[in-house]
Formats: C-alpha cells, structure tokens, sequence
C-alpha cells in the first residue's frame, strides 16, 4: 500500500517532504502569474460582455436579441475546452495564430459573458417596473437610468451568482493547461512529470486552489453584507 | 395650464380612455375619483406619458404634445419636465439616501450645481417635515415618510404640474394624515395638481375641481360641493354611496 510506504520508508518520507517543499514556490509563482491574471482579466472581459450581451437580449431590437440568443446559445452548448482548442489549435490552420495566453483570455471571457449574461439580465429583470417609471419621470435617459438606477440594484442580486461564475472560472483556467498557458496546473504536471510524485503535486495544486476559493468566497460575503445596507432584513 | 383634448388610450383591443376632455387652470388643484378599472390611473399616466395615448392632444405649461403623429424620445422627455409624478408604491431608489433620491433629478439630469441643489432638497425634506431623515434609506423610513420624501424627489424637479396617482393608498391609515397635510399645504400653495385618490376627505378639503370618471370617461365633473352633496349622474350616486357604505360599517 502507498500510504504503508511511506510511513514505513523515513527516506521516502522526507523525499516528499523536500519536493513539496520545492516544488511550493513555482505553484504558487505559477498562480500569481497565470492562474489569477487569467482569472481577473477574463472575468473583467467577460462582465462587460455580459452585460452588453444581457442588454441586447431585453432590447426591443429584434436582431440584437437575435445576436445575443446565438452567442449564448453556441458558448452554453458546447465544451469549454472544445472552444479553447478551436481557438489555439484549430484557427491557425485559417491562418490566425494567438499566443496560448491571449487565447485563453479570449476563450474564458466569451465563456463568462455567455454565463454571466443570463444572471445580469435575470437580476435586470427582478428590478419592479417602478423604478424604471421613477427613473422615466424625473427625466432620465436610458443610459442614465441603467447606470444610476436599475445597474446598482441588479448587482446586488447578481454578487451570489456572479461569485458562481467567478470561483467556476478560478478552477477552470486550470484547462489552459492544455493549450500550453504555464498556469499553476501545468507547472505541477511539468515538476510532476520530473519526479512522478503526481499525487503530491496535483494534491498541491488542489489545496491551492482550494485556498485561492475559500478566500474569493470570503470576499462575496463581504460584498454581500456592503450592498445589503440599503436593503431591510 | 394643462389642457387636454381628446384623449384617448387603447391596450389592444381594450379601450381605457375614451376621449377625455379637460381644461386646469395654474394653481388649481383637480381630483379623479371613480370606481377601479375607470381609467383614472390610466389617464394620470398619460399626462406623463408613462403610458403613450394612442390619440388627442395635451398641452402642458405651454408644450404641446399631439399623440395622433409619433413622438420622438427627446419630444418625450421634453415633454415629462413639465410635469413631475408620485407613485402609489412611492418608487424611491433603494440605493440611495433621502437626500441623494431627492438630488438625482436636479443634479444627475438637469446638472444643476450640486451645492445649490442641496441646499433646495434640504429645504424640500424640511417642507415635508423630514429634516432629520437626510441620510435614510428609503427601508429605514415608514410608507408615509417614505412617500414624503417621494413628493419631494418630485418637487425638486420643480415641474409646472405634480400628478399624483394614489399617493396614499398602499399606506397604514394612521400614515395617511402626515401625507395629505403635506398636498394640501402644496394645494394652498398654488402648486397646479392632478390627483388620483380615494381620500374623499382630501377632494373634500382641497380640491377646486372633482372628476368623476367610469368605463373610460369622464361622467361628472364640478366643485367637490356639487359632485359630492348634489349629484346628476346615477353612477355618480351609486358609486357614492356606495363609498359612504364602506364607512359606515
């Protein structure tokens, strides 16, 4: 048995002991480079989709709405890691290259968009009427009424959900592995495949990405209690 | 000051308003009664085009607006700054303070300098006897406070005409008083006012004009003394009495 060996083999012991010991520092370098840049940037990218998307799809222009239902539709149904291959292995044989990280950001962010984009438009629509009507009387535009009136409130309903996404997207980036990104999960195949401690390496890889969502499921909490000031409980 | 001929509206099929005729003058302060269902809500909502008529024309301090052609959106909110709304459920902003609601439509729309407009909301929250309330929340105020500060939010627009579409009838009757003495002291003031209301107490004690309105128009119409004491028309009475039934069980 492996866990036999082990306490049973003090060298082996300490051998595993020295590799997570070295092989901490790349993970977590690879993290703070890769993991969450990649993370943020798509998920920053990926909002501002969503919310334009989210828009198109409760405007009255009958080919916005269009527009908006095919690229939710295409990105929700079809594999993640589908999408990110097209996108790194499959567009350069119609002649367009991009870099692995540039490629993941793009992929990612039109995955969150598409996600995302239905928890926006769900919180736009939870807004009463009345406040759109409110917004109409004292004289704003639409913009106005988006950006001061009806935005603040559906991010509010939004943080649960948009927390979803974003711990989603977190652990997901670990798919970028696979087209070449050197993010933490890669970094630990790479020392893995070195040493063959692959219980240990991806156990690590585990445990910090574990850490980096606990800490993001802290943060919601935070945002939620901010916004609920101005909500009665 | 508002002049209104013709009206009509019509959701689909249904015909709400069937040509509503109506002269205001400045300073005068209409009330619509009438059964639900009558349209008066409906015709309030069309002086400000929450809801577009689908035919006739109102004119509103001078500006005015021909439903027969199309409108454009600026026409449209052209047309809104004449006229400024409370709402039956209030429709405050939940985000914002007392103050901040009261500061959006002067500051954020009509960018007026923030100093200044400040110091006229807290003037306006003073006149409606909620000085002390500046930095609460619209959850932290009760229904009557809560549309207090809503006729302020309005009044900070300062519209020619204020248009009140049952101000009082999603509130506790023991708030309902604190609400009407703040419209009766606008009323006095020679602010020119439509209201849609079921407070026949309030018709009574300030209104210039009663409208009596059933299916769509307006039945009968004259000084609260006239509709309330001697009324001509038989759904006038009906409706009457039966509102003095409901008191008196």
């Amino acid at each position: 048995m492996y866990l036999n060996s082990i306490f049973s083999n003090p060298e082996r012991l300490e051998r595993l002991g020295d590799i997570a010991q070295s092989s901490f520092l790349p993970l977590i370098e690879a993290a703070v480079q890769f993991t969450l840049p990649l993370s943020v940037i798509s998920f920053i990218l990926g909002l501002f989709l969503a919310v334009v998307t989210a828009l198109a799809r409760i405007s009255t222009v009958r080919i916005l709405q269009w527009i908006a239902r095919v690229y939710v539709s295409i990105i929700r149904g079809t594999p993640l890691l589908v999408q990110l291959f097209i996108l790194f292995y499959g567009l350069p044989t119609i002649g367009v290259t991009i870099d692995p990280f540039p490629a993941a950001v793009i992929g990612f962010s039109l995955n969150v968009g598409a996600y995302a984009s239905e928890v926006i438009r769900a919180a736009i629509l939870s807004i009463p009427k009345g406040q759109w009507e409110a917004a109409d009387t004292i004289g704003m535009s639409y913009s106005q009424t988006l950006r001061r009136v009806i935005l603040p409130q559906a991010s509010r309903v939004s943080v649960p959900p948009l927390s979803n996404t974003f711990i989603s997207l977190v652990k997901d980036t670990s798919l970028a592995a696979l087209i070449l990104v050197t993010e933490m999960f890669r970094v630990a195949q790479q020392i893995a495949a070195t040493n063959y401690e692959f219980l240990l390496l991806y156990g690590q890889a585990a445990l910090i990405y574990w850490v980096i969502c606990f800490l993001l499921s802290l943060v919601q909490g935070q945002l939620e209690n901010r916004f609920d000031r101005y909500v009665s409980r | 000051m508002i002049s209104i001929k013709n009206l009509h509206k019509s959701f689909g099929e249904l015909e709400v308003l069937k040509g509503i005729d109506l002269d205001v003058e400045k300073g005068q302060t209409i009330v619509v009664i009438g059964p639900s269902g009558s349209g008066k809500t409906t015709f309030l909502r069309c002086l400000n085009i929450l809801e577009k008529p689908s035919d006739g024309t109102v004119e509103i301090g001078g500006l005015v607006a021909d439903f027969s052609k199309p409108m454009s959106k600026k026409q449209i909110m052209a047309f809104r700054k004449q006229s400024a709304m409370v709402f039956q459920h209030y429709n405050l902003f939940p985000h914002m303070t007392a103050l901040d609601n009261i500061l959006e439509g002067p500051v954020t729309v009509q960018k007026k300098d923030k100093a200044e407009a400040k110091q006229k909301a807290l003037a306006l929250l003073e006149k409606v006897g909620l000085s002390d309330k500046a930095d609460s929340y619209p959850h932290q105020l009760s229904g009557g406070q809560q549309q207090r500060v809503g006729i302020a939010r309005a009044l900070a627009l300062e519209p020619k005409v204020m248009l009140f579409d049952e101000p009082t009838s999603a509130l506790d009757p023991e708030l309902v008083g604190e609400v009407l003495q703040v419209m009766k002291d606008l009323a006095q003031e020679g602010m020119t006012m439509v209201v849609v209301t079921h407070e026949m107490r309030f018709a009574k004690g300030a209104a210039d004009e009663v409208l009596f309105m059933d299916s769509g128009r307006i039945v009968e119409r004259g000084t609260p003394d006239a509709v309330f004491n001697r009324p001509q028309e038989e759904r006038t009475k009906r409706f009457l009495n039966l509102i003095q039934d409901t008191d008196t069980i």
